[in-house]
């Protein structure tokens, strides 16, 4: 008897399972770390030094410790305590999170990119505080870094992967079940490979033509 | 009218103004000269409540500028003003640019807030410009595009603060112009201002600002022709030639 069976078209359901569960975690993580990583780059620039000091160590510890390892222990430690998570839900706060820590970066280098001149004209026009946050730097401060959040976004896209290692059945997890399934690594990986470049690719093509338009 | 009593105002232990006193009466074009430093500017962004003061007070019609309990957002809707950087909203087209503040300081509708956009950019020869981007055009095409941005919130008065000081000597007379055609509608006017023919020209009253203080206050006659005080006479020496 066989154990092994080779690739098939029955697989293609199973497969786009996969790719849909990358998709989908991506995009909560991108989605959700856009808004906290806005709100979190806006205190950066408008908090004063000991609220700065608090949230930079934090942030610089969520840049610094491996994605990995903080889905390792994010998992296992709320499972010892004794409230297991879904891998989808454990992947998806750290991830987010993670996403956050740079997605503030690139927020508060967009809000120091509005003149302070300008916040003054927006001003003596009678806007007040909240007005000029939302009609003159969050708009002036986001479309002068829309490469960099883009660049984030793709790598949240690649990052997403190792939220295999805690069991969420995201494109790699589908393919390392195939492989075992099927002893096909080469073709397995190399379709998975393809997969997040036509997906990454075009998107940074973008980034850059965004870019170039902007600098003109 | 505008009042200024008796005002003081520090930055750390550097005192700009030292006790300024000037009355603005409606329709009353007064010009603002005087040496960098002398505290001009500084005057005009305490008028606006932009920065607070130390001492004294201004109020403006019948609003105490400084007070505690005074809504500055209200006080800046009659008070338009105009930078030497025109900080034009780079993400906004021109009309869209004069119409912001309309809708949303002054809750208007976008139709009614275009409408007053569109009147104030033909006012200042904008009119063909209203799906233009800002950074598309020169220094005094947005310097005008600034103009008509104030002058949208229908302000009781305008408070220019060098507003031609960075421009190129070239695009200097466009943006004059648009000063001469508000002087003529009968605008109140405070202009900052290194122009001396056109401070003599236009203004109804000509102030000289000498660290900190009023040092002569006139007719542009008495002030830029005929001044009294040495001071005033050696600055003009200065900048005449």
């Amino acid at each position: 008897m066989n154990l092994f069976t080779p690739l098939s078209w029955n697989d293609s359901g199973f497969i786009l399972n996969g790719i849909l569960n990358t998709i989908y975690i991506s995009v909560v993580a991108i989605v959700i770390g856009t808004i906290l990583g806005l709100i979190v780059g806006f205190m950066r620039v408008e908090a004063n030094k000991v609220v700065n000091l608090f949230l930079g160590s934090a942030l610089d510890i969520l840049r610094s410790v491996p994605l990995i390892i903080q889905l390792i222990l994010f998992s296992t430690y709320i499972g010892a305590l004794g409230h297991p998570m879904d891998p989808f839900m454990a992947g998806s706060i750290i991830l987010s999170l993670y996403t956050m820590a740079f997605m503030s970066e690139v927020f508060r280098s967009g809000f120091e990119s509005v003149p302070n001149t300008m916040r003054t004209a927006a001003r003596s026009l009678g806007m007040t505080y909240w007005q000029t946050v939302r009609y003159i730097r969050i708009p002036i401060g986001m479309r002068a870094v829309f490469p960099s959040w883009l660049g984030v976004a793709l790598s949240v896209i690649k990052d997403s992967a190792l939220v295999s290692v805690i069991g969420y059945m995201e494109l790699l997890r589908t393919s390392e079940q195939l492989i075992s399934r099927t002893q096909q690594p080469l073709t397995i990986l190399l379709g998975v490979g393809l997969f997040y470049f036509i997906i990454s690719y075009p998107l940074s093509l973008y980034g850059k033509y965004v870019e170039r338009k902007m600098s003109i | 009218m505008i009042q200024i009593r008796g005002v003081h105002k520090s930055f750390g232990d550097l005192e700009v103004l030292k006790g300024i006193d000037l009355d603005v009466e409606k329709g009353e074009v007064v010009s603002v000269i005087g040496g960098s430093g002398s505290g001009k500017s500084t005057l005009l962004y305490c008028i606006n409540a932009i920065e607070p003061i130390n001492g004294g007070e201004i109020i403006v019609d019948d609003i105490n500028v400084h007070k505690k309990n005074t809504d500055q957002n209200k006080l800046r809707e009659k008070l338009g003003m105009v930078f030497q950087q025109w900080n034009s909203f780079p993400h906004l087209t021109v009309l869209e640019n004069a119409a912001l503040a309309p809708q949303v300081v002054r809750g208007l509708s976008k139709k009614d807030a275009f409408e007053i956009a569109m009147k104030e950019l033909e006012h200042v020869g904008l009119g063909d410009k209203f799906d233009e981007y800002p950074t598309r055009m020169s220094g005094g095409q947005q310097q005008r595009l600034a103009i008509a941005r104030a002058l949208a919130m229908e302000p009781s008065y305008m408070l220019f603060d060098e507003v031609t000081s960075a421009l190129d000597p070239e695009l200097v007379g466009e943006v004059l112009d648009t000063l001469r055609l508000l002087r003529d509608d009968g605008m109140t006017m405070i202009c900052v201002t290194h122009e001396i023919a056109f401070a003599k020209e236009v203004s109804d009253k000509v102030a000289f600002f000498h660290e900190g203080l009023i040092e002569e206050i006139g007719s542009p006659n008495e002030v830029l022709e005929n001044p009294k005080k040495e001071r005033t006479q050696q600055f003009l020496s200065k900048v005449l030639h």
